[in-house]
């Protein structure tokens, strides 16, 4: 029942790309690919400021003493890299690029349900950047990326508020980010398209959009507070003044906690994807896939309390909090397994996006295991506060949500552009991020562990050789990024025409052409298939906007 | 939009209020009534950081927050549940109007809500007003009279910050409000059409609720104590 789509010689296939070539048609787009690519180009650059003050945190850690900033510049740069990095690239990385180009055309809708709110989130989010920029070239902010009170509301006299109200306005990008998925998802699948035919990031998003929107209301709520803190002295986190600081922290790890699955669930269901792909086998365990998501989000809301086994917090709220973070290491387990269970002979081929999901699970299994040393009382104790907390948390969020938001731009990037990228080049990249992160990171479990405390700027002498060691490792990573950005540049201009399929692969996503058309499909598709049901490849029926050719890239 | 001329083709007899990416009225329908109830959890998220930040200021101090209660105006707040609640009423007859297609009850009912909404305001006004001339305003002018004024203090900031965020709500609802009136006036809603009537009642509803809980927690806190 296929139907040869013939295009017509003289007329350029419209696509998204060149459906409008003004710049106020990419500025006032509705489209949702094109808000995600929005996305794309804002949080890259982010990414970017985030990895100079990561540079050079590493290059002032190079040598015991403080010798290339002071110890007050050193504060500002460790604060900017967190916050930087956290609310300005991880938190709307996958979901706000990915998820906004993906998600309706995976669940067969021309568009998500709102629209006007999803352009919306993209100007909230770069006034709210705009806020932190300004704090950040006016003299940054020195607090960490978790303004603790009371310094951050009664002693740094860094650009606290300024800080603050960007984050608490990028929130509610991330809020309408949420609720717009949550409904499309409700309300637009295709005809067919039931919900356990969803492809497993679809799910992944799902559970993501749910903490965004129970998380960040309270911690938008809580720099506000910090805010009136701070300007009028209310007294609310001040204990001299009847209030008390541990309600903040209870506060804003009650977002942050669960933030950490905001970075790394969707990630999760990108390392979904693409092991069925290059395994060319159906999940194995869906359900219990999709439902772990779920299960993440839900019980990840439970175990904040971790955070504060060493700030005057009850034993027994401490144990029970232990108690609940260990319950997150099941759902999580759940995942690990099922993506080995589906690699077990499979046909697996080595392609780039592959090599980064493969990579996603290995350092996440490190991330996730010393995230249950910590989160083990008694331990925690001792490396609380230490490098051994830093290389947990990289181990999550680079050497899981990073990677897996790279294994997602080689995997949907000739979706996305219409271009091959070179995949000598991409494998070599990723072989090259595995290694500079695991030298970088690696050798801080060992500093954490002999007692190097984090958010300092000199050091024991005894300490350097393992701190070289990890700067060392920082340059391999910063070459891994590079060339990524060099190759992927070069292949939008130079790169192979993409196919409309180029994994023979299994979702709607590869039923259209690439790059998709304005409205994603030519007629609604009518789903009669389970997610990662391969199928011989001339079955399986292109409704997009015909046949790839050059023209319809550029619209010449 | 470039995407016009594809629906364009087999555009037949759409509603005109059916926006390209949706099958049908009745998924849009759907989609917006959805949209506002998930906007509406993030709603009590966002007032849930300062309703625990009350349960447990009130737990460490009942005494204080008992006696500070009595500075607040049982008379004004409570006229202003009742015009709260009316207002709730009328809001949801305006739904109902909007369902059958009675235009002119429409209008009148979602001008009388928001005079009501006004009405309410206006109390409030009077209220922080008082509470001004009596001192009360934490931070920069805070004068308080009976024991532990810092902990007071902490009554009082609550007190500002759960009803003058309500009041912010309000002051949303009043200008959506408005929005509705001038719509329903040239005759957009239909029983075909009336989401935006439908979502914006949930909000005023939803709204009015805040209020239903704030009243008893800040004025009637001190009821049962002697002050």
């Amino acid at each position: 029942m296929s139907t040869a789509v013939i295009p017509v010689e003289a007329k350029p296939r419209t696509t998204y790309l060149n459906a409008g070539q003004t710049l106020k048609s990419w500025l006032l787009t509705l489209d949702h690919k094109r808000i995600g690519i929005l996305y794309l180009i804002s949080v890259t650059f982010f990414f970017l400021v985030g990895g100079i003050y990561a540079t050079l945190i590493r290059l002032e850690l190079l040598t015991p003493q403080g010798d290339l900033v002071s110890a007050q510049t050193y504060n500002k740069l460790f604060t900017q890299h967190g916050i930087t990095m956290v609310f300005f690239f991880l938190i709307p990385s996958i979901p706000a690029v990915f998820g906004n180009f993906l998600l309706p055309i995976m669940i067969g809708a021309k568009d998500v349900a709102f629209p006007r709110l999803n352009l919306l989130s993209w100007y909230v989010f770069m006034t709210g950047a705009l806020f932190a920029s300004y704090a950040m070239f006016a003299g940054g902010v020195d607090t960490g990326w978790t303004f603790y009170p009371p310094y951050s509301t009664n002693y740094a006299n860094t650009y606290v508020i300024a800080t603050g109200l960007g984050i608490f306005i990028a929130g509610f990008s991330s809020i309408l980010t949420g609720l717009n998925f949550i409904v499309t998802i409700h309300t637009m699948r295709a005809p067919g398209m039931t919900w356990f035919r969803l492809p497993l990031f679809v799910w992944a998003q799902y559970a993501t959009s749910l903490i965004q929107i129970l998380g960040t209301p309270v911690l938008a709520i809580t720099l506000l507070l910090v805010a009136l803190e701070r300007t009028v002295g209310i007294g609310i986190f001040d204990p001299r003044l009847g209030g008390d600081p541990v309600l903040f922290q209870h506060l804003f790890w009650f977002y942050s906690h669960p933030a950490v699955y905001i970075m790394v669930l969707p990630s999760m269901g990108v390392v979904s994807e693409i092991i069925a792909t290059f395994s060319r086998k159906p999940i194995f365990g869906y359900k219990f896939v999709a439902f772990s998501s779920l299960a993440i989000a839900i019980v990840g809301f439970l175990v904040w309390g971790h955070h504060l086994f060493t700030s005057s917090q009850s034993v027994y709220a401490g144990m029970l909090f232990s108690l609940l973070s260990y319950a997150v290491a099941i759902p999580s387990a759940i995942k690990v397994f099922n993506w080995t269970a589906t690699l077990y002979r499979g046909s697996i081929s080595y392609d780039a996006p592959m090599l980064y999901a493969l990579g996603f699970i290995g350092l996440f299994l490190i991330g996730g295991l010393t995230g249950l040393f910590l989160a083990a009382l008694g331990l925690d104790v001792h490396v609380h506060d230490t490098y051994f907390v830093v290389a947990h948390f990289h181990y999550i969020m680079v050497g899981g949500a990073l990677l897996a938001y790279l294994g997602a731009m080689h995997y949907w990037w000739p979706k996305m552009t219409g271009r091959l990228y070179p995949e000598g080049w991409a494998r070599f990249a990723a072989l090259v991020v595995f290694v500079g992160f695991n030298l970088t990171f690696f050798p801080q479990f060992i500093l954490g562990y002999l007692g190097m405390p984090r958010r300092y700027y000199t050091y024991a002498p005894e300490f350097q050789l393992l701190h070289v060691l990890s700067t060392a490792g920082a340059s391999i990573l910063a070459v891994g990024f590079i060339l990524p950005a060099i190759y992927l540049l070069w292949s939008l201009k130079k790169g192979p025409i993409a196919p409309a399929d180029p994994w023979l692969a299994t979702g709607l996503e590869w039923r259209t052409s690439s790059p998709p058309p304005p409205e994603n499909f030519e007629r609604t598709p009518i789903v009669t298939w389970n997610a990662y049901e391969f199928r011989p490849q001339e079955e399986a029926e292109v409704i997009g906007g015909g046949k790839p050719d050059a023209s319809s890239l550029t619209g010449e | 939009m470039a995407q016009s001329e594809v629906t364009a083709q087999h555009a037949i007899a759409h509603h005109p209020a059916l926006a390209h990416h949706f099958e049908n009225m009745e998924q849009q329908r759907e989609a917006s009534t959805l949209g506002m109830w998930v906007f509406l959890i993030t709603e009590i998220m966002f007032f849930g950081g300062l309703f625990l930040a009350y349960s447990i200021y009130r737990s460490w101090y009942p005494q204080v927050f008992a006696e500070a209660s009595h500075h607040l105006d049982i008379l004004l707040g409570g006229i202003n549940t009742v015009v709260l609640i009316t207002s709730s009423l009328t809001m949801a007859l305006a739904v109902y109007h909007s369902q059958v297609g009675n235009r002119g009850k429409l209008v009148l009912f979602l001008i009388l809500t928001m005079l009501l909404g006004l009405t309410f305001l206006g109390i409030k006004v009077i209220e922080y007003s008082h509470k001004f001339h009596d001192g009360l305003i934490p931070g920069i002018h805070f004068h308080y009279e009976g024991p532990h004024p810092q902990q007071a203090q902490i009554f009082f900031w609550l007190y500002f910050a759960m009803t003058g965020l309500h009041a912010l709500h309000m002051i949303i609802g009043v200008s959506i409000l408005a929005f509705l009136i001038y719509f329903a006036w040239r005759g957009r809603y239909s029983p075909e059409y009336h989401s935006p009537v439908e979502i914006s009642g949930l909000y005023w509803h939803f709204v009015d609720i805040v209020w239903i809980f704030l009243f008893p927690l800040l004025y009637l806190v001190g009821f049962h104590v002697k002050g």
